[in-house]
């Protein structure tokens, strides 16, 4: 078995506040493997980002890793020093973050940028890190890459500027690409091309990527497995097909309900009735419990936690554990 | 049946953006525009919805601002309930045609007052639009407005920075609905939340339409939104109108070669390995669009004439292929 690129074990955040502390992400464990896309969904608030930015070492203050490990190719980078955790960010685990302006400098132009990036992390002469950039806009799909590539951001539609963002991700040739929100700011007709780029990527060069989206759609697309998230939890994980099309946990069930689809002409939208519990008073029990449609009384004073429903699947429900199936 | 409540004729917008003029003198320039929305047309039928799609940037939000009156058009006609719209409207009749319609913004944060409480909030359009209304009158109606979007009375004394995003929009939501309104501008209402409050607004909105007889326009770039919400959709590119039709129909049996792109994007959620298909070319600077058919660079239809004659609107769809029935073999339903 190949090892993985990415393995999460107990992964836990906390931000300790005037009220107590409170857990953003609990007891998180996943693995990507080389050439694998996991896509991560759930409702705002459920912990993506703050899992993602745990994973490159970007928790703000007061919040912290409190539990877990984090490692990249069976080596530890949760406990690493500050600068040793700089030199692995952009070398070894490329970002992208939603909004491309702020990830791009309006004064500087888009050769700039990426030139000096690409310095940063490769031993590079500036025409070759030059020539470099010009291939990646190329791989991207900018048209007529060398022109363009001394252009400022403005002059590039927003389109543009979110592939030039997965340009500055990509750059060094990172083994873990952590993409959050990469598409959202972008109509249906740009998402598809970054959506090939992206896979491309971990095709041509076995890098994984840590896909965090509410959008169902670009999941399927991309996604090889995908772990659904709710309170800070992994709700369920496993292989997208099988979590699309037959749902496990009741929250996935009802995410899935809830979308809107093209072939289909429903008067009314499925709804999760209520609304995900705040931090400060998740319920005791399954966390889901007091908005599941299939609650008993075990979900009430017990906690669920992950075990495996089948191979490559895992849920937390207690409807899947094996000892109170009826 | 088919009783027009909003008219739409040949609107037009287009923003000043120049350079300052000592720079336009000094570096010899010309004025700049951009042409936001180009001769547009378009009717809604009372109690039904009228979506508006398209790319980022052809022009939804600025149509949508034209329609409630936060911006002027350049040129055109707006018409409601068979009345101008134009400019010179009277106070008292001006407001007396405004209470009549209302706007939900994109992002419910920025358009609530975040140093009001929920109550004011929603009360402002009473004030304004029922002045002989008392302060208890007032309050019992905020308080059934916050019943009818599924929040409790008792939430009026929060402010708004107190609510997830979902429930916010439904404070914006009570807030429109509280001068009752006959017509609700809905730019992108559910964007920024994720799908199962969407699912909750989406509902919500249908509901009410069903109950008030509301007219809804409606502007979202996520196809699969509009197919549920709308009856009639209008797709722009650049500005223009590229095609109206039915929602089934268009879905169905899209015209426009640009509709047919912009259905083919469409992320497969059904995992039926359909491939989605590549979109050629990216979205033209409104600064210069190109001539004849602004969508011919990207159009795998486009001949000579498409290079230089802008389509009229025949029927619903603005395109020389359509017209010369060069399209019809690939239209077949
Ligand atoms: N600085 C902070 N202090 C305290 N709590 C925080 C802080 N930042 C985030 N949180 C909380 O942590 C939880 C997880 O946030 P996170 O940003 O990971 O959500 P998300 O799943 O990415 O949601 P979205 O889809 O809205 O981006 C939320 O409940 C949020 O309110
Ligand atoms: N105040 C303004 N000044 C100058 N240009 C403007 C102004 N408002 C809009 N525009 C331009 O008009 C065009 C249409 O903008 P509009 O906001 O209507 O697009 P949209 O279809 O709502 O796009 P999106 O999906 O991104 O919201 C864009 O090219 C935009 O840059
Ligand atoms: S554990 Fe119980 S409450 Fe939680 S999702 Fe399963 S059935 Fe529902
Ligand atoms: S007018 Fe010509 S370029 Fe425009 S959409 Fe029709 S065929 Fe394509
Ligand atoms: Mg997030
Ligand atoms: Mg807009």
């Amino acid at each position: 078995m190949t090892e993985p690129l990415l393995s999460v074990r107990g992964l836990t955040v906390e931000f300790p506040t005037r009220h107590g502390i409170l857990t953003a992400v609990e007891d998180i464990t996943l693995d990507i493997m080389p050439g694998e896309v996991l896509g991560m969904v759930g409702e705002s608030g459920a912990g993506k980002s703050m899992t993602g930015n745990a994973i490159i070492g970007l928790i703000e203050p007061p919040g912290r890793i409190a539990r877990g490990e984090i490692l990249l190719k069976g080596q530890r980078i949760d406990n690493l020093p500050p600068d040793e955790m700089r030199a692995i960010r952009g070398r070894r685990i490329g970002m992208i973050f939603q909004d491309p302006l702020t990830s791009l400098n309006p004064l500087y132009r888009i050769s700039d940028q990426l030139v000096e990036t690409i310095r940063t992390h490769l031993p590079m002469s500036q025409e070759a890190a030059r020539k470099r950039a010009i291939q990646l806009l190329d791989d991207v799909g900018i048209p007529d890459a060398a022109r363009r590539i001394d252009d400022y951001p403005h002059q590039f539609s927003g389109g543009m500027r979110q592939r030039v963002v997965i340009a500055l991700a990509l750059c060094a040739e990172p083994d873990l690409v952590i993409a959050d929100e990469p598409t959202t700011a972008l109509d249906v007709s740009v998402q598809a091309q970054i959506i090939d780029v992206m896979k491309q990527l971990c095709a041509d060069r076995g890098a994984a990527i840590l896909l965090v989206t509410h959008d169902m759609g670009v999941i399927a697309e991309t996604a090889n497995r995908v772990a659904v998230m709710y309170a800070g939890r992994i709700a369920e994980i496993g292989p997208v097909r099988e979590v699309i099309k037959d749902a496990r946990h009741p929250y996935t069930a009802g995410l899935m309900g809830a979308i809107p689809r093209l072939g289909e002409n429903l008067d009314r939208l499925q709804q999760i009735p209520g609304a995900m519990p705040r931090l400060s008073s998740i319920p005791q029990g399954c966390a889901f419990n007091p908005r599941c449609p299939k609650v008993f009384d075990r979900c009430r004073s017990h906690r669920p936690s992950l075990s495996q429903a089948e191979v490559g699947r895992q849920v937390a429900c207690w409807l899947y554990d094996g000892v109170t199936e009826a | 049946m088919s009783d027009v409540l909003l008219d739409v004729r040949n609107l037009s917008r287009r923003f000043d953006v120049s350079k300052p003029w000592l720079n336009r003198k000094l570096e010899g320039l010309e004025k700049l525009y951009v042409k936001a929305v180009d001769d547009v047309s378009f009717t809604v039928n009372r109690g039904e919805t009228f979506a508006l799609v398209g790319e980022s940037g052809s022009g939804k939000s600025t149509i949508a601002k034209l329609i409630v009156g936060l911006l002027k058009p350049t040129q055109g006609e707006i018409f409601f309930s068979g009345q101008s719209l134009a400019r010179g409207l009277s106070g008292a009749e001006a407001r007396r045609l405004r209470r009549r319609f209302q706007m939900i913004f994109q992002d419910p944060l920025a358009s609530l007052n975040p140093r009001w409480r929920v109550t004011d909030i929603i009360a402002e359009p009473l004030r304004v639009f029922e002045r002989s209304m008392d302060d208890r009158a007032r309050r019992l109606r905020v308080g059934e407005l916050l019943t009818l979007v599924g929040l409790s009375p008792e939430d009026g004394v929060k402010f708004p920075h107190q609510f997830s995003g979902g429930q916010r929009q439904r404070i914006a939501i009570a807030r429109a609905l509280a001068a009752k309104p006959e017509f609700i501008v809905c730019d992108e209402p559910t964007s920024a939340l994720d799908v199962s409050v969407q699912a909750q607004i989406l509902n919500l909105m249908k509901d009410l339409q069903k109950e008030f007889g509301l007219t809804y326009v409606f502007i979202s770039h996520n196809l699969q939104v509009v197919r549920h919400m709308a009856d009639h959709i209008g797709v722009l590119y650049l500005g223009r109108l590229a095609e109206v039709a039915p929602a089934r129909d268009l879905f169905e049996a899209p015209r426009h070669p640009y509709t047919r792109m912009l259905l083919d994007a469409v992320p497969d959620i059904e995992m039926t390995g359909r491939r989605r298909k590549k979109v050629e070319g990216e979205i033209p600077s409104p600064l210069s669009p190109p001539p004849g058919c602004a969508f011919h660079p990207r159009c795998p239809f486009a001949n000579d004439r498409c290079k230089t004659e802008v389509p009229r609107t025949l029927g619903g769809v603005a395109c020389h292929a359509v017209e010369e029935g060069r399209l019809s073999d690939l239209v077949q339903p």
